[in-house]
């Protein structure tokens, strides 16, 4: 009797069971959220799981995405994932789908669940939206969750009356403003916490008791170690997908709605013209010709320690925003000796360097500003792609983080 | 006029990092002809506590998208957003929507 430990609980009971074992959730994303989420549904006996990723596991994964093991590296999450829940439960019916979620391919998929449970974690602005019209055009429910830092956030969406993603965010957030995981880091086991939480709420809706969750944000500080439910608004009248005269009636293009590609890791921004930017490739023949400049690596300084490049001077972008007056007066001094090297060049050129080459741009823009006035004139350009663009095409041994 | 009022203000989500990364603050809103609202707080808050890059918090005359306000742990959209009135001990929280896993 594989379940009897949770037969006996009267909130589960022989039909709750049966319930379960007749469900279908669609787990969008196999990372730090969908893992254990997928671990605990096939563990409690779940009917059938879609697992949807289109990444390959790496080593930076692992922390937080424990279905997944070292031999894994390089293979399909998605596979990966469905693997290892077989090996947990070969009486769960799994199915890996190597792919990126699209307008195209999200209606079709989310409506082959049919018990309606579709439950999700989703790393980025455009896929929420996708996810959660998708889910509103198909009436399922959405068991959404969110790890960044030490924080976490739960909502079950379009169920029971509850609000959905547009209800809530009507207008997406500006791009520059999101943060991920790539990006902010997180500690692996508050993915973990919510992603076991997603599972609870995916059992109690799919078991019959129901997710109470519906109209609540619960958030979790793990510095804290505190929880909080928050009452959210019920359902909009005037939501552009779930209201009363929906705008959006079928799936639209939304990366042109939010600013900003679909991809965790490609998260571009686009701030520079063309002369303002320079290749990994073109860097690299300066640094072979030992032309004078100045690198400036704008990343924070906990992941300058992690990786840099020689010679680089480090400043963080956000001591730029601020104008730190030590900050300044460092840059200030590295650009005299620079003059005096290049004697007679009155532009002394500054190369700026972070990890994907987002903050890099924002920093050549504040560059812009203060050269001439804040500080002697300069030529300032942004290494497109940043460090990891580097690590990838230029030197394979530098760290990849 | 109306007396003085104490709140309780938070920050989190990451939103946090615009206050120098301090989550918690207790503030007395001074003295003044007319009873205190959300839009005279959301402009306070701008003049007396968020000295840099208030283009990540505020738009217009509310919040940025993406931030999410709760008053004493209600969504404030259930309170009446920008018209409600603070009361003494009141606890509003500004929540940036994470996007990470
Ligand atoms: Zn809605």
């Amino acid at each position: 009797m594989r379940y009897s430990r949770q037969l006996l609980l009267p909130d589960l009971s022989v039909q709750g069971q049966l319930n379960l074992s007749k469900t279908s959730v669609l787990i969008i994303g196999c990372g730090g959220l969908g893992c254990p989420l997928a671990q605990y549904l096939a563990a409690a006996g779940i009917g059938r799981l879609g697992l949807l990723d289109y990444d390959e596991v790496e080593l930076s994964n692992l922390h937080r995405q424990v279905l997944h093991g070292e031999e894994n590296q390089g293979q399909a999450k998605a596979l990966s994932a469905a693997n290892a829940v077989r090996r947990l439960n070969s009486t769960v019916e799994c199915i890996p789908y190597h792919l990126q979620l699209s307008s195209e391919n999200a209606l079709q998929l989310i409506q082959q669940y049919p018990a309606a449970k579709s439950s999700t974690y989703i790393y980025n602005v455009p896929t929420r939206y996708l996810v959660n019209d998708a889910c509103v055009l198909s009436s399922k429910p959405l068991v959404s969750a969110s790890a960044l830092r030490m924080e976490g956030q739960l909502t079950v969406y379009n169920y029971r009356g509850g609000p959905c993603y547009r209800c809530l965010y009507p207008v997406p957030p500006p791009p520059e403003t999101v943060t991920n995981c790539s990006d902010g880091g997180v500690l692996g086991v508050v993915p973990g916490i919510m992603g076991c939480f997603q599972a609870l709420e995916v059992i109690k809706i799919a078991s019959g008791q129901g997710s109470s969750c519906g109209q609540q944000l619960v958030m979790f500080d793990a510095q804290d170690a505190r929880f909080r439910s928050i009452k959210l608004r019920p359902k909009q009248t005037g939501c552009a997908v779930c209201g009363e005269n929906p705008s959006v009636t079928k799936l639209v293009d939304y990366e042109s709605f939010c600013g900003s590609a679909a991809t965790d890791k490609c998260r571009k921004l686009n701030l520079l013209s063309r002369d303002q930017r320079i290749t990994v490739q073109d860097y690299q023949s300066i640094m072979d010709k030992a032309e004078p400049h100045l690198l400036l690596d704008v990343r924070p300084l906990v992941e300058v320690d992690i990786c840099h490049l020689p010679f680089s001077l480090n400043i963080p972008l956000s001591s730029l925003e601020e104008r730190k007056s030590e900050h300044i007066q460092l840059f200030q001094e590295r650009i005299s000796q620079l003059k005096q090297q290049m004697a007679g060049d009155c532009r002394p050129p500054v190369y700026v360097i972070c990890k994907l080459g987002n903050d890099s741009q924002k920093a050549v823009q504040v560059l812009e500003k203060m050269s001439g006035s804040e500080v002697d004139s300069i030529t300032v350009k942004d290494i497109c792609g940043g460090l990891m663009a580097w690590a990838k095409r230029i030197d394979p041994t530098f760290p990849q983080y | 006029m109306a007396a003085p009022v104490a709140i309780h203000l938070e920050f989190g989500g990451g939103a946090e990092l615009l206050f120098n990364g301090v989550k918690e603050h207790h503030v007395t809103l001074p003295s003044q002809s007319e009873p205190w609202d959300m839009k005279q707080l959301l402009v306070w808050i701008q003049r007396n506590l968020l000295k840099e890059r208030p283009e990540l918090f505020v738009q217009g005359d509310s919040v940025r998208p993406g931030i999410l306000v709760l008053i004493n742990d209600a969504d404030w959209e259930l309170m009446g957003e920008l018209d409600y009135q603070l009361q003494d001990q009141d606890n509003v929280v500004f929540i940036s929507t994470l996007h990470g896993g």
